[in-house]
């Protein structure tokens, strides 16, 4: 395996550990995390700050029955939460999102398909599966755009993006990014823009479209 | 924490619970949550801890900075009713288990960096806590200047590199 050139910059870390960061970002910086053992390192001092902010934060009384209720909770039995595991090229987070079921994938045109994981006013989040040679479908962002590369790779005129890979773009980059030749490359995409009806289109078909 | 990993030891559990329960009560009220919620966030999370006390790992976290993510989860989980999205654990090789250096070595950069936190200027401590308390948008961490991230991080950064080597020898549950 390659390795990993293109991190989750400090502020998105820092924003995704302290739970500010909204879902569609986080779950590729949670996918990415599950890949990346230099940003685990960074989000784990994260947490250590966070530990450090809540140690020394002012304390609030307790109630007596907050404690006997826990205790007397320890020895009851607790269903246990499904832990959805990493299968094939997709990590537990993605397995979560897709509820331990394999992609359900739509067609897009020119081969490349995607697969929404979720989506709402305040953003979406994707799987697209793009052949080589391909254009990288446009996320339609306004705002902070996110890809993570599973699989295969791509390149655009900021770099070569491979395995683990996240590339961050705002709306002034005017990108193309191009499946690269080998397998089909499959990425999880995260932005801001809200899910339009049938979704976004092959970026070839934009300037006729004007989307 | 080891005894109430290693023996389920319900009296050590009772000091966790007596030293981190108001903290957290405190933490969690400050975002504006009102006393009963926040004390059902907290029976959660010391629940939690309980029963995923397997997962802490005393090479790798500190027991504060480890409850300060499971508080900020169930508390994202109970005010945005959404899952959050959560990295997959990361488990211990048989017999790559931390020896006591660096468990030590681990406690003093958290002492180190509580006390870097005890330094820094009113505003500028606001803003950190602000900041972990999940009050900062990414934009804002961003934009934050006058965000002393800088002489926190330098804190951080001499553990960098030591978690990173420890990250080596343990593997995803795959």
């Amino acid at each position: 395996m390659t390795e990993i050139t293109h991190h989750i910059p400090d502020a998105l870390m820092a924003a995704y550990t302290t739970g500010s960061l909204r879902e569609p970002y986080a779950l590729v910086v949670a996918t990415h995390l599950s890949m990346c053992l230099e940003c685990r390192a960074s989000y784990e001092a994260h947490q250590a700050l966070g530990g450090a902010v809540l140690e020394t934060t002012c304390e609030a009384d307790v109630s007596e029955a907050l404690k006997s209720d826990v205790m007397a909770l320890l020895d009851a039995p607790v269903a246990d939460e499904p832990v959805h595991k990493r299968s094939g090229v997709y990590p537990g987070p993605i397995m979560a999102a897709l509820k331990g079921r394999a992609p359900k994938w739509k067609s897009l045109g020119l081969g490349v398909r995607q697969c929404i994981l979720s989506g709402n006013a305040e953003g979406s989040v994707r799987l697209l599966y793009i052949p080589p040679g391909q254009a990288v479908p446009d996320h339609g962002h306004n705002g902070l755009e996110m890809t993570l590369v599973l699989q295969g790779s791509f390149s655009d005129e900021t770099g070569w993006f491979g395995v683990g890979d996240v590339e961050l773009a705002d709306q002034e980059l005017e990108h193309t990014p191009i499946a690269d030749a080998g397998p089909p490359c499959i990425c999880l995409a995260a932005t801001d823009a809200p899910l339009r009806f049938n979704s976004f289109m092959p970026r070839l078909l934009q300037p006729i479209f004007r989307i | 924490m080891l005894a109430v990993r290693d023996q389920r030891d319900k009296a050590a559990f009772v000091s966790l619970f007596d030293h981190f329960a108001p903290r957290l009560k405190g933490f969690i009220m400050r975002s504006g949550t009102g006393s009963g919620q926040a004390e059902e966030i907290v029976q959660e999370v010391m629940l939690t801890v309980w029963r995923k006390a397997a997962l802490f790992d005393p090479g790798r976290a500190q027991v504060s900075g480890w409850i300060y993510q499971i508080a900020r989860n169930r508390q994202i989980d109970v005010i945005r009713k959404e899952n959050r999205p959560v990295p997959e654990e990361l488990y211990e090789d048989q017999g790559s288990a931390p020896d006591a250096s660096q468990i030590v070595g681990l406690e003093q950069e958290a002492s180190e960096l509580r006390q870097a936190l005890g330094r820094l200027k009113p505003d500028q401590r606001e803003m950190i806590e602000k900041a972990y308390l999940g009050e900062l948008t990414h934009q804002e961490i961003k934009s934050q200047t006058g965000l002393p991230l800088g002489t926190i991080k330098s804190r951080i950064r001499l553990g960098l590199e030591r978690l990173r080597h420890e990250l080596k020898d343990m593997r995803s549950d795959d």
